[in-house]
């Protein structure tokens, strides 16, 4: 246990590395967070002095686009390390070393986690100074809602990762586009209610979904729906282990076709 | 070969990529404490029997052990105590070299990675290199840093991919010999995959050689030549290859 923990500190220090010899990558962490939040913030600002306050609950727009962060940055945050090693064509050499493939997603995860809250926490103090947003008004849902999107998008991530590790850097652009496949489903700034009928099954499928509905039930009726929280929870079981499966079995793939070795541009 | 027991073992190895055979039912067995040399032609499947050995491609079929250890199964015991290099597979550009060092001795899980880093650097003579980025360095320069990684955990078994392929002739006689050093001091087992076969003669204990993946002929470099009433190594290689009937492109040809 002690010398996993060692490993996965090993590859965080690879990754912090990254930054110390670029330090202008610390940017890109908050740069989309927080530009996103700037338009939605200033939309939020609009709408409420254009229709009725009770119609747009003060919040809520900010509070939805950073929650869409924490989603896509986690997601985002694990596929980028990946990305890395094939870039540089490292595979190879930690394939060969002491590092297992379970360690290898530990140290992806905790890479993520830390980039997410670089980068969501960034642009939450600025909307704090902009807006006068309080991320602590979501209360302790705050740190549930985060989890469970982290969660989600883990899953997805290690999903891409499989699928880069089939099919090369090919497929790299999938690492910034395949959560927003997802996004209108997900009622990240509605109701799913407004839906067709039969999207409406598919969009309660995702874990993020019911997310976004219990963060609309805190932000409007200042009510926590831990039903909704539940179903996150529970869809989100599904979710990883898949997502850890396609990974794990993509691996085995690529040291049966020798692609571990051959990835790189 | 000795009767020591073996630190690698190659069993019926086999690999085919696309319906092609690149490794053909190849068996040898690397006593510890020596340096045995795959030698071929490019192509000939010397890298992929290599990989085969680390683990790192899944033979069709046939059995890979390492200080004892079942490489499909149970490698990473393995690979705790061995390390792998290939001036084809250079570590991270962005990274300087200490940089590269320290995460890889961590990885291994070397106590002082610092000092032990300390103390490669000058035994390498790559001192002055450290703390460059490795994308800056020359293919010479980034071979040596490579190697620094392999020693990073006093490895018993060494693999290496053409360890000289990109160093001038000074270095290249030099880390021969620094290798040889370090094999006689630790008793360490050196695989190496080469198609020059002057080096291959000077290093190596015993080694095979490989045409279109399948092992021609195995054994010590002078016995080989005694045996063929040869000179060199590579009129032996030659005739094994006329032999076989497929006769290939000489080692070092770029095929």
């Amino acid at each position: 246990m002690k010398a996993s923990l060692g490993r996965i500190g090993a590859m965080m220090t690879r990754y912090t590395y990254l930054y110390l010899v670029s330090p202008i990558r610390i940017l890109e962490l908050v740069y989309w967070p927080t530009f996103n939040m700037l338009i939605w913030g200033f939309m939020q600002e609009y709408l409420n002095s254009a229709t009725h306050p009770a119609v747009f609950a003060a919040s809520y727009l900010i509070a939805a686009v950073l929650l869409w962060d924490v989603l896509f940055r986690s997601q985002l945050g694990l596929t980028l390390g990946f990305v890395e090693e094939m870039w540089a064509r490292n595979l190879g050499h930690l394939a060969v070393s002491p590092l297992r493939p379970l360690e290898f997603v530990g140290a992806l995860i905790a890479t993520s986690l830390v980039r997410t809250l670089i980068g969501v926490g960034g642009a939450g103090f600025l909307a704090t100074l902009f807006f006068g947003f309080n991320a602590l008004e979501l209360g302790v849902g705050l740190a549930l809602f985060f989890l469970n999107l982290v969660i989600m998008g883990w899953g997805v991530g290690l999903v891409v990762c499989a699928i880069l590790l089939r099919y090369g850097l090919a497929a790299e652009a999938l690492a910034w586009g395949a959560l927003f496949v997802l996004q209108p489903l997900c009622g990240v700034f509605y109701p799913v209610s407004i839906l067709p009928d039969w999207l409406e099954p598919i969009a309660r499928a995702l874990p993020a979904t019911h997310v976004f509905e219990g963060m609309r039930t805190v932000v409007q009726d200042g009510r926590l729906d831990t039903g909704l929280l539940a179903q996150a929870f529970l869809l989100n079981i599904p979710y990883a282990l898949a997502g850890l499966a396609a990974f794990l079995g993509s691996y085995a793939v690529a040291r049966r076709r020798g692609l571990l070795m051959s990835t790189g541009e | 070969m000795t009767s020591a027991p073996a630190a690698v073992e190659a069993r019926n190895l086999s690999k085919e990529f696309d319906g092609r055979t690149v490794v053909d039912r190849i068996s040898f067995a690397v006593p510890r404490g020596t340096t045995f040399g795959l030698l071929g032609a490019n192509g000939a499947g010397k890298t992929t029997t290599i990989l085969m050995l680390l683990g790192l491609l899944r033979p069709d079929s046939g059995e890979a052990r390492v200080l004892g250890h079942d490489m499909e199964h149970d490698r990473f015991r393995a690979l705790q105590r061995a390390n792998f290099s290939s001036p084809y597979v250079s570590l991270p550009h962005r990274l300087t070299a200490r940089q590269n060092l320290t995460v890889y001795g961590r990885l291994y899980g070397v106590a002082d990675v610092r000092r032990r880093i300390e103390q490669i650097a000058r035994e390498l003579r790559i001192e002055d290199l450290l703390d460059r980025p490795v994308g800056q360095m020359s293919a010479g320069q980034k071979t040596r840093v490579g190697i620094g990684k392999v020693l990073l955990n006093n490895p018993e078994v060494l693999f290496l991919d053409e360890p000289t392929a990109s160093l001038s002739p000074e270095s290249a006689t030099w880390l021969r010999s620094f290798l040889g050093r370090y094999r006689d001091s630790t008793r360490a087992t050196i695989v190496l995959a080469s198609h020059n076969m002057p080096e291959v003669e000077a290093m190596c204990d015993n080694i095979a050689f490989l045409q279109q993946g399948r092992l021609l002929e195995q054994g010590a470099p002078r016995e080989l030549i005694r045996r063929h009433g040869k000179q060199t190594l590579e009129q032996v290689f030659l005739e094994v290859a006329e032999a076989a009937g497929e006769r290939q492109p000489g080692p070092g040809d770029g095929a």
